[in-house]
């Protein structure tokens, strides 16, 4: 049988990170894949160098749209570490709190989109709908859907005020109640099981050689997660845990992150109510940053964010290297994909979650003729099909 | 105390090979050690201290290119070592690659080579990861010398 390359990518309106993959079939069969990426290089960390340090932490924000608060935490946090700041309580738990709220609506994000790839539109549904009160209260606390700004160094830039906690609180029930519901229709439904269970399993040794983060790893039986390992922001003030499942496949990958919600949703409340009876400093008013090397990390939704700084006193950094986790991530789609079937691989790309959607652009064709196989949405139809297929027979 | 625990275990694991450790703070160690033992040293971190590793960083300086390895002891108290390198040739920079050991640095050399012109030896693959493919050879981005408006390609 001769073998077929799909190319998947590189570029998707709707999302931000341009990839391609080049996947080699044989039949229905991923016999291997080709990762490229740089598609959206934009040189941060050069640029970085010619900004000030203050500057930067606005910068490293512009890099991801989905968790925007990510990258200046892991900035802020490499400047403090730099500087040996301590900070007070209350700055700590509006910082976890910012971090959590955004934990939890990129987890929908990328629950909806796994959803629409099984075809369970209903769940994309549903999932961006909740995900929607979310983004209110993020904008009710710093002003902005997304893009926050709320980190700097020695502080945050807005105060949570005493009455909006209770509409923080009202919201945080209603997502609980939603996540009941995904958690159900995860769990209970056989043709979800069918579709995502032993399928593109990550062992637990291979996310130790790739160095997986986050959820992926956490899926794998991995059980790293820098809010625990290395405690920063309010992180070691509250009562929460880690999610950890060792199957490796899609299914784990699914449960870890509807899981990982409920843990949000705890350290969340538990931070409001220390917030009431916490001092009412929130910024420190650094302004210099001593010469020196300071390393910063983020635990985000996908995984340790790291930053570093090196500054030789004066106003701008010497060198800012930012990793973001796709980064050590993507390149295990190498060991998940290779075996799956063509109509598996949509869904075992998007497990990953690389703020992924080059899905569309998918194009199928034979390498000597050209003649185009599948075509962007026949790909995705091809993966709702197995599981409307699967619902029938069960 | 962990991080006196992990300092003495460093001690005498890399002996001979540590030429100066710095104590940051208790969670960040920067460990400068000779660019002929990288290889040994990180495979001791990662096969005997159960060290992940999370990164590489690629730095122009005076002396010549330095690259920080950092590895994470992510149940051992969140202590993060930093293994510091200096290549003094900035002509023609070269360490050997840490590919062999673990998957997990692949992209950061190929990175590292194409933004400062280190060649990793032993890599199974090294060539450009993130810039374009029409971008001027010899031209190593973050160089310090690195000129922008020079050698560029041009827009279409």
């Amino acid at each position: 049988m001769s073998k077929k390359i799909i190319p998947i990518g590189p570029y998707h309106p709707i999302q931000e990170e341009p990839e391609f993959f080049k996947l080699y079939v044989e039949g229905e069969t991923v016999v291997d894949i080709d990762i490229e990426v740089g598609y959206n290089h934009r040189g941060i960390e050069k640029l970085s160098e010619s900004k000030m340090f203050e500057q930067s932490i606005f910068l490293v924000e512009r890099i991801c749209g989905i968790c925007s608060t990510s990258h200046p935490f892991a900035c802020v946090n490499a400047l403090e570490d730099l500087a040996g700041i301590e900070l007070t309580d209350r700055t700590k738990y509006i910082r976890s709190i910012i971090g959590e709220l955004e934990r939890i609506h990129s987890h929908y994000l990328w629950l909806g989109l796994a959803g629409h790839f099984l075809g369970y539109n209903t769940v994309w549904m549903w999932s961006w709908k909740y995900r929607e009160p979310i983004l209110d209260i993020l904008e009710e606390i710093t002003g902005n859907r997304n893009h926050y700004s709320m980190m700097k160094v020695g502080g945050v830039r807005r105060d949570i005020k005493q009455e909006q906690i209770p509409l923080i609180d009202k919201m945080l029930d209603e997502v609980q109640k939603a996540n009941d519901l995904f958690r159900g229709a995860v769990m209970d439904d056989p043709v979800i099981h069918a579709r995502t269970k032993g399928v593109g399993v990550l062992k637990n040794e291979e996310a130790i050689d790739y160095g997986a983060l986050g959820p992926i790893a956490r899926a794998s039986g991995y059980a790293i997660d820098v809010r625990k390992d290395d405690p920063y922001a309010a992180y070691d003030m509250v009562d929460w845990n880690i999610c950890v499942l060792p199957e490796g496949d899609i299914f784990a990958k699914l449960v870890v992150r509807i899981l990982e919600v409920y843990e949000s949703i705890k350290i969340i409340r538990q931070c409001l109510s220390k917030l009431k009876n916490s001092s009412s400093v929130f910024d420190l008013n650094i302004k210099d940053i001593p010469p020196g090397e300071g390393i910063g990390r983020h635990e985000a939704p996908r995984g340790e964010v790291f930053h570093y700084f090196r500054s030789d006193g004066s106003n701008r950094p010497v060198r800012h290297k930012v990793r973001a986790p796709s980064f050590m991530n993507v390149p295990t789609n190498k060991a998940a994909v290779i075996g799956c079937s063509v109509s598996d691989a949509t869904i075992t790309l998007a497990a990953v979650d690389p703020c992924y959607c080059c899905t569309e652009r998918v194009l199928a064709y034979d390498k000597k003729s050209h003649t185009q196989l599948y075509s962007a949405s026949d790909l995705i139809k091809l993966s709702q099909e197995k599981t409307a297929r699967l619902r029938k027979e069960l | 105390m962990i991080t006196e625990r992990v300092i003495d275990e460093l001690n005498k694991k890399l002996s001979g090979k540590i030429k100066n450790l710095f104590r940051k703070n208790d969670r960040r160690l920067y460990v400068d050690i000779d660019k002929k033992d990288i290889v040994e040293s990180a495979r001791i971190l990662y096969q005997e201290f159960k060290a992940r590793f999370s990164i590489a960083t690629g730095l122009d300086t005076f002396k010549g290119i330095e690259i920080l390895y950092h590895f994470s002891l992510d149940r051992q108290g969140g202590i993060f070592i930093s293994l510091r390198v200096l290549i003094e040739d900035k002509n023609n920079p070269e360490i050997e690659s840490l590919s062999g050991l673990f998957k997990a640095s692949e992209w950061i050399e190929r990175e590292i080579y194409e933004m400062l012109g280190v060649n990793f030896k032993g890599h199974p693959e090294l060539k450009r990861l993130l810039l374009a493919d029409d971008w001027p050879e010899g031209k190593y981005p973050l160089r310090k010398d690195f000129v922008s408006e020079k050698g560029l390609p041009e827009n279409e």
